[in-house]
């Protein structure tokens, strides 16, 4: 419902520019997909949280991917801003927010080795620990990103971004998501297309049948979701210029 | 057999040096030694096969009181010490904990003892009359396992290899993010050689992801990283090794560039060819060769399942592409093998240039049988014996692979199955 006056909206405003019809369905979908792999990036690194025994390799990987992202969102100017009054600020706030989600992935495990341990290593206990995860150890590791006492200004910021990261991360009814992308030319499967930068001139080649890739394991692909307020916001800013 | 256990999953392999062994580690913490039948000269036509010689627990699971966190008891790697007296030793380890076992057999036992009574009491020194010398009688062959030794606390992360010094003196261990140095005969300590942790975890954006000694140089050791590069070190140089002697990069290509290029590039396994000269990587996609002498790029790349390289974002979803495969060279360097999925492996001629993908699934394979080579049809039309990449499992993945040192046997792990192939005898 939401996509298809979203796009009429789009024709609209379009009908005497030649040609960007196409280069806005194409841009916005590269958009909307990069979208949706920085969400499943986020709520890959949540579930990391929650995990026993974080990968070690597999966060830092993921982290990177998500930096990597913000990044070319930032060149790109479609980093949205945190609030209004941090309207003025450089996005590099939204990219300590996810540091901060990163961090506490690692920062679990890098607690003190155990004493006596005679490794040639002289590290004081407490410079292992970062400011933001507390001298007591976490009793249960995945609440502990949430309600740490860390000191005033970094819960500010931290609490704030932690609203924008839930937002993205509102769970959205599923056919609701194939609304979305129904009316985007190249099917969601074909994120990779776009994302390895090899844009289908014409039409984007069919899904080649992932559906039984994805069917084969449940799990956080269900809660990849696209932030409907962003993409409005993007859309707007393209259509304007 | 038929077995859902979660903790049968197979995940280590290793012929020890004479390939008379072969040891694999679970899930579960366990380690089953496999030992190769003697030749006998009656059948000259049954080769040697393998059968279970020993099975043992090595690892438990544990809890980290401090962190409120499980450690597994997951067998990650399995490496042999040379074989110096009749008793076999291996290094065994799980995520923290690194054991040495003996592994040795017993097939005779002292009898005659007059000291005790038979419940085995001491008897009273004073009914002793005569001194009997107990003599050794055959009894049914016992194999047994002993912790010889237990090397703990020394990892903060996860341990992900262990390597045998050629001087059979010492061993590293390869965590997350740190190289230590053991000596066999001592627990308590060990050196840091590799630390590669910053002050400020906030800039961590790479970590070690295998790391192993030469095969004759014992001061010189190789570690790969997350992204895709790797370092030889002289230990010779200083005692902490944080500036390499070597840096193995390729590249990247900027017509593949992607929001996966980071993770294909992460190195799961890194090995040196037995003659020392070679190093062989393996990342998501390739298997690559690289030449001691020359930094700059790979000699040699294989493609593993480059039909994967348009479903990244897929196998990203799933966690797929986090998978960390092997690999291995045969004995004379010619051959390298390494696993895909759908229970796939590969071989690559590096002389002839040709490659082989076969299956190692009970379906397709009796006893004896022939492996018929497999294809995996990428677009277009299906041949009849192809499979399409869309109808792969995922779920079958082959990431342990063994070659013997000397002969064309390979030991393939699949899932919680061992296939022990052989050349076929003519």
């Amino acid at each position: 419902m939401f996509a298809r006056g979203l796009k009429r909206k789009c024709v609209g405003h379009e009908e005497d520019v030649e040609g960007a019809l196409a280069g806005l369905k194409t841009v916005s979908s590269y958009s909307l997909q990069r979208q949706s792999l920085l969400d499943m990036s986020l709520v890959k690194l949540q579930l990391c949280h929650m995990l026993v025994e974080p990968n070690l390799c597999r966060s830092v990987l993921i982290a990177n991917t998500v930096r990597q992202i913000q990044e070319e969102m930032t060149q790109d100017g479609t980093w949205r801003a945190v609030a209004p009054q941090a309207a003025g600020r450089a996005p590099l706030d939204r990219l300590v927010s996810t540091e901060i989600l990163c961090r506490a992935a690692w920062e679990q495990e890098g607690a003190h080795p155990a004493p006596g341990l005679g490794n040639g290593h002289t590290q004081g206990p407490v410079s292992d620990l970062c400011p933001v995860t507390s001298a007591q150890a976490p009793r249960h590791p995945q609440s502990s990103v949430w309600e740490m006492d860390g000191p005033r200004e970094n819960r500010g910021s931290f609490h704030k971004s932690l609203d924008q990261i839930f937002e993205t991360l509102e769970t959205k009814n599923p056919s609701c998501m194939e609304e979305l992308f129904s009316d985007v030319d190249s099917p969601y499967y074909d994120l990779d297309t776009v994302l390895t930068g090899m844009m289908a001139a014409a039409r984007p080649g069919p899904c080649e049948g992932l559906a039984g890739l994805a069917a084969a394991t449940p799990g956080p692909s269900s809660s990849c979701k696209s932030d409907l307020g962003e993409l409005d916001h993007v859309v707007e800013i393209l259509v304007e210029t | 057999m038929q077995n859902s256990n979660n903790t049968d999953i197979i995940s280590t392999v290793e012929f020890n040096h004479t390939g008379e062994l072969l040891a694999t580690g679970d899930k579960g913490g366990r380690v089953v030694i496999f030992q190769r039948e003697q030749e006998s000269k009656n059948q000259v036509h049954r080769r040697g096969e393998y059968n279970v010689y020993s099975t043992f627990q090595s690892h438990e699971p544990e809890f980290d009181y401090l962190k409120s966190l499980e450690i597994e008891e997951k067998i990650n790697k399995i490496r042999w010490l040379p074989q110096q007296n009749a008793a076999y030793f291996l290094l065994s380890t799980n995520d923290k904990t690194v054991k040495l076992w003996k592994v040795s057999e017993r097939d005779k036992r002292p009898e005659g003892y007059n000291l005790k009574d038979e419940e085995g009491r001491l008897r009273d020194p004073a009914t002793i009359t005569t001194l009997r010398v107990p003599v050794l009688r055959p009894m049914d062959l016992m194999v047994e396992a002993t912790p010889r030794r237990v090397f703990a606390n020394a990892h903060t992360y996860h341990i992900n290899s262990i390597s045998v010094n050629s001087d059979y003196e010492t061993y590293m261990s390869a965590d997350d993010l740190r190289i230590n140095l053991w000596n066999f005969e001592i627990t308590n300590q060990s050196f840091n050689i590799v630390d590669i942790k910053p002050a400020n975890m906030e800039e961590l954006t790479e970590v070690i992801t295998a790391a192993e000694f030469h095969p004759h140089h014992c001061n010189t050791f190789v570690y790969s990283s997350s992204k895709g590069t790797i370092r030889l070190c002289d230990m010779r140089a200083s005692a902490l090794c944080d500036r390499h002697t070597k840096f193995f990069e390729e590249p990247e290509d900027p017509s593949n560039r992607s929001f996966f290029s980071e993770i294909i590039s992460s190195i799961s396994d890194v090995k040196f060819s037995h003659s020392g000269r070679y190093i062989m990587t393996r990342d998501y996609l390739t298997v690559k060769v690289w030449d001691l002498n020359m930094e700059n790029r790979p000699i040699e790349t294989y493609q593993v399942h480059d039909y994967l390289r348009s479903k990244l974002c897929s196998l990203y979803e799933n966690d797929c592409i986090f998978d960390k495969f092997e690999c291995v060279w045969n004995g004379s360097d010619s051959v390298i093998m390494t696993g895909s999925y759908n229970n796939f492996f590969r071989m690559f001629d590096r002389n002839t240039k040709r490659d082989v993908t076969l299956e190692a699934s009970r379906e397709n394979s009796k006893p004896r049988a022939i492996l018929k080579p497999r294809k995996v049809c990428v677009g277009g039309k299906r041949r009849k014996d192809e499979i399409s990449v869309d109808s792969l499992d995922f779920s079958k993945k082959i990431l342990h692979t063994a070659w013997h040192p000397s002969e064309n046997i390979i030991a393939v792990a699949a899932t919680n199955n061992l296939y022990i192939f052989q050349d076929k005898v003519n």
